[in-house]
C-alpha cells in the first residue's frame, strides 16, 4: 500500500518534470509517453517478452535442478564439498559481460547460450541457501532417526529433503532478480529477439520510450515471478513460516 | 483434566514383545578436547548401571555430568572407551519433542513405523489409534505448531513407543514444559507406562520427577560421572506426590546429590 503511494508520487514528479522542464523525449520520456509506447508497440513488446520470459523461466528451472543436485551431492560428500564449493564461489566472480559474448560465439544466437548465462547467475543464489538448510538440520533429529534404525537415504528422504525445501525456494526467489539481469546481458551480447535486444535497438532509433516500456515489462514480470514463488512457498510450505518454531 | 488413558482394545503387536534389559558395566567415555589446548573431557568413569526388564530406572545428577552421554551409549549412538554396554534395542526421546513441522501429528507418531517399512495407511492407522488412547482424539491431522507443549510431548512419546523398541531412553522429557504441565505429564507418563510397560532409563535433573516415576533412582556424581547412591522407591502406584515415603526419599536423594 505504502509502496503504491510512493510509486505514484514518484511517477507524478517524473511526469511533471518531463512536461515542465522541456527535456527532450529521447533523453527522458514522460511516463505518459512510456504508456503510449506500451500500447502502440504491444505486439512488438509481447513477441519479444515471450522470448525473454522463456530464457528466464527455463534458466531458473535449470539452475534449480542443477543447484539442488549439487547441494545434495555436497551435503553427502565432504570430499565434494571441499572440491566443488570453492569452484562455485569463484564461478560467481566470472563477469557475465565477458562470458556472454564467448558463449554466443560458441553456440550462436539461439536460446542455448541465454539459458546457460541465466542458469550461471542463478546457480549460486540457489545452492547456498539449499545447502545451508540441509546443513542446519538438527543433529538430534539425525540421532533420533538412527535409533529408529533409519538408513542414510531414509533420513535424507524423510527429514533432510523436506527441511531443505524452504532453502531451495528462498534461493529461487533470490535468483529471479539476477535472472532478469542475466537474460538482458545475454541478449545484449548477441541476439535477434528479446526485451534486451529490443532495448538495445530502440536507443539508436531514438525510441527511448519503447526501451523504457521494455524495462517496465521486465520488472513487472520479475515481480510477478517472485510473487508466484512466494505464493507457492505459502501454499506448499506453510510450516516454514510458523511463529512458534519447532524447526528441525 | 488432561487425559484419561484407555487400555487399547487390540493392542498393537509391538506392545506385547518381550521387554529388554540394560546393563552398563564399568563404562568409561572420554571426549577429545573441543579446541586445541583444552583438556579432553571424561564424561563417565567406571559407571555401572542395570535395569531389569520392565524396570523404570531414573538417573539424576548435576547438570553437565554426562547423563545424555549415558543414554547415547545405551542407544548405541556412541561406543564406550572401556567397559561394556549391553542393551536391547533402545529408542531415545529427548527434551525437545523433535517433531517434524511439515508432518501432521499422526504422521509424526508413525515416523518410526515408516522407517521400519510399514505401509503409509497401516502406519497411520496404528499411530492414530495410539494418539486416541493418548487423549489426542481430533488432533491427528494437526501440525506440531498447532499443539501445546504437553500435546507435542505426547505425540513424541507415541512415536517412541511405536518404534517397537522395548527399552526407552527418556532424556529430560518434560524439562521444557511449565511446572503445571510437567506434573500433569509425569502423572500421564506413569499411567501410560502402566498400560504399555517398558524398560525405561529416565534421565532428569528433577529429583521429584525421578522419585514419582521410577522403581529405582541412581544418583550420579559431578563429572566424571559415577553412581554414588541407588535408592529403591518401594512405593506402590498410583503414587501421590505428598506421600511421606516419597517426600523422605526426595530429601535423601537431594542429600546424596549435594554430596
Amino acid at each position: 500500500m505504502i509502496a503504491a503511494v510512493l510509486l505514484l508520487a514518484l511517477v507524478g514528479v517524473w511526469e511533471a518534470y518531463a512536461q515542465l522542464s522541456g527535456v527532450e523525449d529521447i533523453v527522458l520520456p514522460a511516463p505518459s509517453a512510456i504508456l503510449t509506447a506500451l500500447v502502440d508497440d504491444r505486439a512488438l513488446l509481447w513477441s519479444n517478452f515471450t522470448v525473454t520470459a522463456a530464457e528466464m523461466g527455463l534458466g531458473i528451472l535449470a539452475a534449480v535442478v542443477l543447484g539442488l543436485a549439487c547441494a545434495v551431492a555436497i551435503h553427502f560428500s565432504s570430499v565434494l564439498r571441499r572440491a566443488l564449493y570453492p569452484l562455485f564461489v569463484s564461478s560467481q566472480t566470472i563477469p557475465v559481460v565477458l562470458v556472454a559474448p564467448l558463449l554466443i560465439a560458441w553456440w550462436g544466437f539461439g536460446l542455448g547460450p541465454k539459458l546457460a548465462i541465466v542458469a550461471l547467475v542463478c546457480f549460486f543464489p540457489i545452492v547456498v541457501p539449499t545447502l545451508d538448510a540441509l546443513d542446519r538440520v538438527d543433529p538430534d533429529l539425525r540421532k533420533l532417526m538412527r535409533t529408529f534404525g533409519a538408513s542414510r537415504w531414509q533420513t535424507f528422504r524423510m527429514v533432510e529433503a523436506p527441511a531443505a525445501l524452504p532453502g531451495l525456494l528462498t534461493g529461487a526467489k533470490l535468483s529471479v532478480a539476477v535472472a532478469a539481469i542475466g537474460a538482458t546481458f545475454a541478449e545484449l551480447a548477441g541476439s535477434d529477439a528479446g526485451l534486451g535486444n529490443l532495448m538495445m535497438k530502440a536507443i539508436p532509433q531514438f525510441e527511448t520510450a519503447r526501451a523504457f516500456a521494455a524495462v517496465l515489462i521486465l520488472s513487472v514480470f520479475a515481480v510477478a515471478l517472485f510473487g508466484l514463488l512466494a505464493l507457492v512457498e505459502k501454499r506448499v510450505l506453510p510450516w516454514a513460516h510458523q511463529p512458534r518454531g519447532t524447526a528441525p | 483434566m488432561l487425559t484419561r488413558i484407555r487400555v487399547p482394545e487390540t493392542a498393537p503387536t509391538e506392545m506385547q514383545t518381550e521387554l529388554g534389559s540394560v546393563t552398563l558395566r564399568d563404562v568409561r567415555k572420554t571426549f577429545p578436547a573441543a579446541r586445541r589446548g583444552a583438556e579432553p573431557v571424561t564424561a563417565l568413569a567406571d559407571l555401572s548401571l542395570d535395569a531389569v526388564p520392565g524396570e523404570i530406572v531414573a538417573v539424576v545428577g548435576p547438570s553437565g555430568c554426562g547423563k545424555t552421554t549415558l543414554l547415547e551409549l545405551v542407544c548405541g549412538l556412541i561406543a564406550p572407551d572401556a567397559g561394556t554396554v549391553g542393551a536391547a534395542p533402545a529408542a531415545l526421546m529427548a527434551q525437545r519433542d523433535l517433531l517434524l513441522p511439515w508432518c501432521s501429528a499422526v504422521d509424526n507418531a508413525a515416523l518410526a513405523l515408516r522407517v521400519a517399512g510399514v505401509g503409509r495407511e497401516r502406519a497411520r492407522a496404528q499411530a492414530g489409534a495410539l494418539l486416541r488412547d493418548f487423549g489426542l482424539d481430533g488432533f491427528s491431522q494437526a501440525r506440531p505448531h498447532e499443539l501445546s507443549g504437553g500435546m507435542r510431548q505426547r505425540v513424541a512419546f507415541a512415536r517412541t513407543l511405536l518404534s517397537g523398541r522395548t527399552v526407552l531412553c527418556l532424556d529430560e522429557p518434560f524439562a521444557a514444559l511449565d511446572a503445571l504441565t510437567r506434573q500433569e505429564m509425569q502423572d500421564w507418563l506413569a499411567g501410560a507406562l502402566a498400560i504399555a510397560p517398558r524398560t525405561v532409563v529416565l534421565v532428569t535433573h528433577d529429583v521429584e520427577e525421578a522419585i514419582v516415576l521410577a522403581d529405582r533412582v541412581a544418583v550420579l556424581s559431578p563429572r566424571p560421572a559415577r553412581v554414588v547412591a541407588t535408592l529403591d522407591v518401594d512405593v506402590p502406584r498410583p503414587r501421590r506426590r505428598s506421600d511421606a515415603r516419597l517426600v523422605a526419599l526426595r530429601e535423601r536423594a537431594l542429600q546424596e546429590l549435594r554430596g
